[in-house]
């Protein structure tokens, strides 16, 4: 080893045999394990947040739940806490929110999967390119505008042709709410479809199928795991959607079928209360508990459901 | 002359194809006009009460009186603070799973919980901040309780974007810094958290724009609807946009509706500027890599 040879310097400065002093990289080891357990912490925030839900609500609605029977609040069919009749079955408020999530999907389900199959198959770039912004923006819309849209042009238009309807409709809140989850919809399944490989599509057109035809007959069911998924979440989404239907439908608890009734749904109830002077601690205040647990656990299933579809049916290409 | 024989019903088959075609675009056209109407609807209404007056006026009883100064002063502090309390936590989340963790049940089970984490309604993260941060921290009505209830409700989609970002910055690149001696610590806070960062802001943007249109969680917390006064510091009350136009909304009036209108207006415009701010981080983003 020569002293003049570039390089040399550094390794002459080292005495031969003896390894390299890392201790400065050992040193630095003891940092790296704070760092490494500090973000562990901000993960485990997340799982904090479900912990102090599930907590929240199951503590909270005990007190309610040691005096309401758990099968008098899951069948009753009357819902009226706050007056001096008091009656606490749920089924009320969940028929209002099925309604909703009902007519919220007649319009998203058949609309959001056109649109997908029209952005996947058909779609040019340039249109893609207009559409996707479109659709970006309609969900980037908060709820609480969708609410305005819907009492003060919804409401006013299905009064126009249905002179009985009150202001207070669940029509104008399913539309507004099925309009708000089209964007969801279109682009789950628009992805699902993408992720259908083209090789399938060439292998339809070979055999002679029509756009049309390759694209309801071969993408459509080998996507359908992820549209299914979309669907679930979707219903989901317009379960626990709030502010829109709070402004739009009503705060009437009834058992009914009548999209042109005023009805309420777990969650209207739930701000209902929340704005209202209800003392905390009494029973009437720990409703909302019990109403959020169940609205907690319906959602939380159908997440679920929706995760499970996708892991279980869908079609892996190589 | 065989031809017939393999183009069976050809011309129904196309037809059919037709028609597909345009009851799809129909649906898209009914997507583009639901927010032609929505923004028309909502421009006509409110555009003639938009002024400096407007945006410097404090809420009032009577409509012409009415401003949203301390609605757009909440709302700002509102996102500051959940920005604050969110982006270094999902940030630090996302960088824990994507370097950090083991591929083992704990880490799937904090996978799936973000997942569950970002389908949970948004009134639920209500009644949580309700009972923590309002009751048991004792922090009342106010704008810190806020903040944390809406950073506990934007987490799950700050941790998905920032982990889709930080898993596209290339392996090449954490191995070289390795290469030349540099500890996993210093590989991620000098290599890879600068690339991941524009799509890391991107998600953050975006999540922090569905912060600020929130309003069931808000009101879930107690937030009072006419407050007359901006927080001057995070443990005063507060009244944020969007609760502004509930409240104003929910009025029988035509003219609170079109005050809410003309709320909804500005609310619409912060959101589009942040989103157009997103789309720019996004596409730099993009032409770098």
């Amino acid at each position: 080893m020569n002293g003049s040879s570039p390089g040399g310097a550094a390794s002459a400065a080292l005495p031969p045999g003896e390894p390299l002093d890392l201790s400065h990289r050992a040193g630095r080891r003891w940092g790296e394990r704070v760092i490494a357990a500090a973000l562990f912490l901000c993960g485990l925030v997340s799982v904090l947040t479900t912990v102090g839900i599930v907590v929240v609500l199951v503590t909270e609605s005990a007190g309610f739940f040691r005096e309401i029977p758990l099968l008098e609040f899951l069948t009753g069919t009357r819902w009226s806490p706050l007056f001096a009749d008091q009656h606490f079955g749920i089924l009320p408020l969940l028929n209002g929110t099925m309604l909703i999530a009902l007519g919220a999907m007649l319009i998203a389900l058949p609309v959001g999967l056109t649109s997908a199959i029209y952005l996947s198959e058909y779609a040019s770039l340039r249109v893609r390119g207009v559409i996707k912004p479109v659709l970006e923006v309609l969900a980037g819309i908060p709820t609480v505008v969708y609410g305005y849209f819907a009492l003060t042009f919804v409401t006013p238009i299905i009064r126009a042709i249905f002179p009985q309807t009150g202001i207070f409709n669940a029509a104008s809140g399913a539309i507004v709410v099925g309009i708000m989850i089209i964007p969801m919809v279109a682009s789950l399944s628009e992805d699902a479809l993408n992720a259908v490989p083209q090789s399938l599509r060439e292998a339809a057109y070979g055999l002679g199928g029509t756009k049309f035809e390759v694209s309801t007959k071969v993408v459509v069911p080998a996507a359908l795991s992820g549209i299914v998924a979309s669907f679930i979440l979707a219903i989901s989404r317009a379960i626990g959607e709030t502010m829109a239907v709070t402004l739009a439908a009503g705060a009437t608890p009834k058992m009914t079928l009548n999209f042109l009734e005023s009805v309420q749904t777990m969650t209207a109830y739930i701000v209902q209360i929340s704005l209202g002077e209800t003392p905390h601690g009494t029973l009437e205040y720990s409703t909302i508990f019990a109403v959020g647990l169940v609205l907690f656990l319906i959602t939380l299933g159908m997440n679920l459901l929706s995760q499970r579809i996708t892991r279980k049916f869908r079609e892996v290409y190589e | 002359m065989n031809g017939d024989r393999f183009r069976p019903n050809d011309k129904r088959r196309r037809r059919a194809g037709a028609i597909f075609k345009a009851v799809c675009l129909t649906s898209i056209a009914f997507s583009i006009l639901m927010l032609a109407l929505l923004l028309l609807d909502v421009v006509v209404d409110g555009w003639s009460w938009l002024s400096i007056d407007f945006l410097t006026r404090y809420p009032s009883r009577i409509p012409e009186r009415a401003g949203i100064k301390s609605a757009i002063l909440g709302s700002l502090w509102m996102m500051g603070l959940t920005a604050l309390f969110a982006f270094p936590t999902g940030v630090g989340a996302a960088i824990y799973l994507e370097e950090y963790a083991p591929k083992n049940w704990l880490t799937r089970i904090l996978q799936t919980n973000i997942a569950n984490l970002a389908g949970v309604p948004s009134i639920v993260y209500g009644i949580l901040g309700l009972a923590i941060f309002v009751r048991y921290f004792g922090l009342g009505r106010s704008v810190i309780a806020g903040a944390l209830t809406l950073a506990l409700l934007i987490l799950p989609v700050i941790i998905i974007a920032s982990q889709e970002a930080v898993k596209a910055v290339p392996t090449s690149l954490r191995e070289a810094s390795y290469g030349v001696g540099a500890t996993k610590w210093q590989t991620i806070r000098y290599h890879v958290f600068p690339v991941a960062l524009p799509g890391i802001l991107t998600g953050t943007i975006l999540s922090l724009s569905r912060a600020i249109g929130e309003t069931a969680p808000l009101i879930m917390i107690g937030a009072l609807t006419f407050i007359a006064f901006p927080p001057t510091s995070p443990m005063d009350p507060f009244t944020v946009l969007p609760i502004q136009i509930f409240n104003w909304t929910a009025k029988p009036q035509a003219e609170f509706h079109e005050l809410a209108a003309a709320a909804i207006i500005v609310l619409l415009v912060v959101l589009l500027a942040m989103n157009a701010t997103a789309i720019f981080l996004r596409s730099r983003y993009q032409k770098r890599i």
